[in-house]
């Protein structure tokens, strides 16, 4: 499996194998990731992070992932400051940046950015999501948490919150499908997810279930997983207001689940998990942001070549 | 309507293309697909809704010029069932049906607009065809959104 100089764009074409070689990667750096142990793996190794868009954890579990390693980080800093400012496209700053640095991770507004950058670029392109496109770090680091707290065969796993515009659950979908879960989709009617790639990720391997209810799923699963749902998707407060409620958890809400239930989140999250629940066993979103360090250090030790 | 009048409407061509079977009312989206005119300097005729054996279709015949079939293969997104006829000294001597390409460059622009195609970036557009459905789709091939449905609306 060749992963030296190869651009990691999106999760549809990755095949199982693949995962798994990343997964189990990562298991091997988290000692690093924790700074029990050190590593100069990328030593004399520059990362160059161009975000486009906002981001805490992306970017700095990204940074933090090559400084661990012992390579040193590029920020392209703020975007009004920069070239893109005047102008210059994308490809042009690609083309710039790649004679600076040994691989470049992006954050783009626009759908298909990092699939340009790759055409351009004669380093390798982590997509650190574009627009509503991609977000395969993230797919890998939710994977690799579900398979560190629970179990990838034979999951049974509840998607609750926005399936429609939710980049996040539409890879996690697809990625699941490769393992044979069994999906439940949680979702008021407004915010379902897209019927074709429903159709997808059934003829992927998947089996779907579809509610409205968390209440209707959760003593069943082995996972849970939430997501945000943004204001701006409706028409008027009431209606959110009224949406956002149904899709909030409390610890009344986990009272018949099965023990080992674990719940995630890609974060930020605003009112959909009560906090009173981070202090159960259940709780798992933390853990799952500090999983994208050891996960995008494996990403980066095999596309620069330091691991096989 | 005799042969005749047919005839008279649109005459025989002693050397060149005719595009034949084009899906009924497409031919000016298949110039366009083609760069015709522009693209050739003898005279470009256009039939539409003509009488056909299997019913309704249109008729392109492009004098002086012969086109490849890899070069026409294009026109297969809007009209399947297109046949190239080669044209030499008024008898056609090859026929050739369209096939439909598997990837399609710089014919139809993306409807995504928050796609990075449709932005100031010096790239073409590129699709994925998929024909595994009855219905033939187009997928973007940055973005990923597909196109099922009126793709003569899309070209560019």
């Amino acid at each position: 499996m060749k992963f030296k100089d190869q651009h990691i764009i999106s999760m549809r074409e990755f095949p199982r194998e693949m995962i798994d070689h990343i997964l189990n990667a990562a298991e091997k750096m988290e000692p690093i990731a924790h700074g029990k142990q050190k590593s100069d793996m990328l030593a004399g190794k520059v990362l160059a992070v161009l975000f486009f868009e906002p981001s805490t954890r992306t970017r700095m579990s990204f940074e933090t992932a090559m400084l661990r390693l012992g390579g040193d980080v590029l920020n392209l800093g703020s975007v009004d400051a920069s070239s893109i400012a005047k102008g210059e496209t994308l490809a042009d700053t690609i083309r710039v940046v790649d004679g600076y640095v040994d691989a470049i991770v992006l954050r783009h507004p626009k759908e298909g950015a990092a699939q340009l950058a790759s055409e351009f670029s004669i380093v390798p392109i982590l997509n650190a999501g574009d627009g509503a496109g991609h977000h395969p770090t993230q797919t890998l680091l939710d994977l690799y948490t579900i398979k560190r707290e629970s179990h990838l065969e034979g999951l049974k796993i509840a998607l609750a919150g926005d399936l429609k515009y939710g980049r996040t659950v539409h890879s996690l979908c697809y990625a699941l499908s490769l393992y044979g879960a069994q999906i439940t989709l949680i979702s008021p009617k407004e915010l379902r997810m897209p019927e074709e790639i429903i159709s997808d990720i059934i003829a992927r391997g998947a089996k779907i279930i579809e509610t409205d209810s968390i209440e209707d799923a959760i003593n069943d699963v082995d996972v849970l997983y939430m997501t945000r749902i943004q204001k701006e998707r409706f028409p008027d407060a009431a209606e959110y207001q009224k949406v956002a409620n149904k899709l909030k958890i409390t610890i009344e809400t986990l009272k018949d689940v099965k023990p080992e239930l674990k719940i995630m989140h890609p974060l930020p999250r605003v009112n959909e998990i009560d906090t009173k629940i981070d202090d159960t066993p259940h709780a798992c979103y933390f853990k799952q942001a500090f999983y994208g360090v050891p996960v995008r250090m494996a990403l980066l030790g095999l596309v620069l070549g330091a691991i096989e | 309507m005799t042969d005749i009048e047919t005839e008279l409407r649109v005459r025989r061509i002693e050397n060149g293309t005719v595009i034949d079977h084009i899906t009924a009312g497409k031919a000016l989206n298949v110039l366009k697909i083609l760069g015709l005119p522009d693209s050739s300097h003898g005279v470009v005729s256009v039939l539409i809704n003509s009488h056909g054996k299997y019913g309704e279709k249109d008729v392109v015949k492009i004098e002086n010029r012969e086109l490849k079939v890899e070069e026409v293969d294009r026109i297969a997104l809007i009209a399947p069932n297109a046949t190239i006829n080669i044209i030499r000294n008024f008898n056609v001597t090859s026929k050739n049906k369209v096939h439909i390409p598997s990837f399609v460059e710089n014919v139809v622009g993306c409807i995504n607009p928050n796609c990075i195609s449709n932005s100031d970036e010096p790239i073409t557009s590129k699709f994925k065809v998929d024909t595994e459905d009855t219905c033939l789709k187009l997928r973007c091939f940055y973005c990923g959104r597909m196109i099922s449905e009126n793709i003569a609306e899309h070209l560019l």
